[in-house]
């Protein structure tokens, strides 16, 4: 099988710290592919290095079979990137930003500006197109990072938080974004903090703790390792006792074992978010 | 390709120029024609330097010093502020470019920016007292004088960690060199000791040759050589820098 992304015993240390250890991860051409982790897990510093960015201390790392730490300028032009923060120029215009990005990628003068009009009406900004980017909301700005990340028609594209800090309206409409992008042949790796997102998008996802991946499969496979059906025992209110079962019969056999004073149980389907908590600890770690 | 790539880069800074030029042009002549006003005028009347008249003698001086300052905040604070505070420079070190296009689309703004505002106050300079000469050798002492320090303004945001720090950079090495260098007083006039530290500074040679150029002197060629050297271990620093920067 083909890969987009291949890691083999990545490892970055900073200071003696260790910001990823020995990571090993395998993305498919094609997929959409979730990268999960706490905060300080290593999920932007993975990024880092696969765009570049970052020298690994020692492993290797592959985009679309392209080194990227020999092969550098080659993997440049297989990937698009959308970092967590505002990476745009606030001083100039929506279109500007995207004709020096289209520059940098040699796009010719043509294609540039044929290319910059197709990508507008696809993240629905044409009509904004003038205007400066300290002018538009943060959702736009978003979505003028997208259509950024994919002037050159990367084969790979990269998300870190595509959604933090946007309204629930804006987040959906990225996600429509992402899939349609994904069924567009552009396999798409993302970072996120928020479970659910993973969940609506993501074929695979990698969950990623203390600089390794424990984790990996399909969300479904993910769950059913845990157990399909969740419940969760709130006791006096401040803390709540999860139990995870392979089906709903079971768990309501185990709910019928509760003491009759037990109230406040609630049964429901297990979720990526039970998965997560339960892998990488319930303390907040930062 | 390097040039097209380098152009990519500068394209975009001009841009942000294009839409300040009136803005830029008036405050970018506000503290020269101060220095003139204040030392050409008020200080120097009745003074004469090397055979020239003190008005003629601080011209080229202030040319030079606001050559300096142009391009080093032309091409560092743009870099600064893309680097630490748009993070718009990642994008660049993202693009399939190679790091001499970036380093030399990333000075050239300070040359543009250097050279647009020296320009404007020779004109102001030349409406005064059109006595001056302004010849190939003015032009290339003072195209070479905007290219060090684009580069020097370059690898100072390159190792900048703040804002603040481009700040400290510029009372510790500009502010010093902006009074020191050969601008406001003749290097001949200085005790021997001092006259060796002055030399060591880019701006006394840079002021030396636009002063000779100026005033038909005859060209320290060794002063131009300097400059020439000051500008390749700028461009060396930045290189090295920019290397060790992805780490």
């Amino acid at each position: 099988m083909h890969l987009m992304i291949k890691t083999e015993h990545l490892t970055k240390e900073y200071d003696s710290q260790k910001a990823v250890d020995d990571l090993d991860l395998q993305v498919d051409l094609g997929a959409t592919f979730g990268f999960l982790g706490p905060n300080g897990a290593g999920k932007t510093t993975t990024i880092r290095i696969l765009t570049t960015l970052t020298r690994p201390t020692s492993g290797r790392a592959w985009i679309n079979g392209f080194d990227v730490v020999r092969e550098a300028t080659k993997v440049k032009g297989e990937f698009g990137v959308v970092q967590q923060h505002l990476s745009l120029n606030r001083e100039l215009t929506v279109r500007e930003n995207l004709d020096l990005h289209a520059r940098l990628h040699h796009l010719d003068k043509a294609e540039r500006s044929d290319r910059i009009d197709e990508l507008l009406d696809y993240v629905d900004l044409l009509e904004y197109a003038d205007h400066l980017i300290d002018m538009i909301s943060g959702g736009m700005k978003r979505r003028v990072m997208i259509a950024r990340a994919l002037i050159h028609r990367p084969r790979l594209l990269i998300l870190d938080e595509p959604t933090v800090g946007l309204d629930a309206q804006t987040r959906r409409r990225i996600w429509d974004l992402i899939r349609r992008m994904n069924s567009d042949g552009t396999t798409v790796f993302l970072t996120t903090h928020y479970i659910e997102e993973a969940e609506a998008l993501c074929d695979r996802v990698g969950i990623i703790h203390q600089g390794h991946i424990i984790s990996l499969g399909s969300p479904l496979e993910l769950r059913r390792h845990l157990g399909l059906t969740t419940v969760e025992l709130r006791n006096g209110g401040n803390n709540t006792e999860y139990r995870y079962f392979p089906d709903r019969t079971t768990a309501a056999k185990y709910v019928q074992t509760l003491p009759s004073s037990a109230e406040n149980i609630v049964m429901r389907e297990s979720n990526l978010e039970d998965v997560f908590v339960e892998l990488t600890g319930r303390r907040v770690c930062e | 390709m390097i040039v097209m790539e380098a152009y990519a880069i500068l394209w975009a800074d001009l841009m942000v120029l294009k839409r300040r030029i009136g803005r830029y042009l008036t405050t970018t002549l506000i503290s020269p024609v101060l220095y003139l006003v204040a030392f050409g005028w008020g200080l120097g009347r009745g003074i004469s330097v090397d055979g020239a008249s003190y008005f003629e003698f601080v011209v080229p001086g202030i040319i030079a010093l606001t050559a300096m300052n142009s391009s080093f905040n032309g091409a560092g604070t743009r870099l600064n502020v893309d680097r630490l505070y748009f993070k718009s420079f990642d994008e660049c070190l993202m693009a399939p470019i190679s790091h001499l296009s970036l380093l030399l689309g990333k000075a050239m703004i300070g040359v543009v920016r250097g050279l647009i505002s020296s320009i404007a106050f020779v004109m102001v300079a030349l409406l005064i007292s059109p006595t001056f000469s302004i010849g190939p050798l003015f032009l290339v002492s003072l195209l070479i004088t905007c290219l060090a320090f684009a580069f020097l303004g370059v690898l100072a945001a390159l190792l900048a960690r703040s804002h603040e720090d481009m700040a400290t950079f510029g009372s510790l090495i500009l502010l010093p060199m902006t009074f020191l260098g050969g601008t406001f007083f003749s290097v001949s006039q200085v005790p021997a000791a001092l006259k060796l530290v002055l030399y060591a500074l880019p701006l006394t040679h840079s002021s030396m040759c636009l002063r000779a150029a100026a005033l038909d002197q005859s060209f320290p060629w060794v002063s131009l050589l300097a400059v020439g050297c000051f500008w390749l271990v700028f461009f060396i620093g930045c290189t090295l820098v920019l290397k060790r920067a992805s780490v």
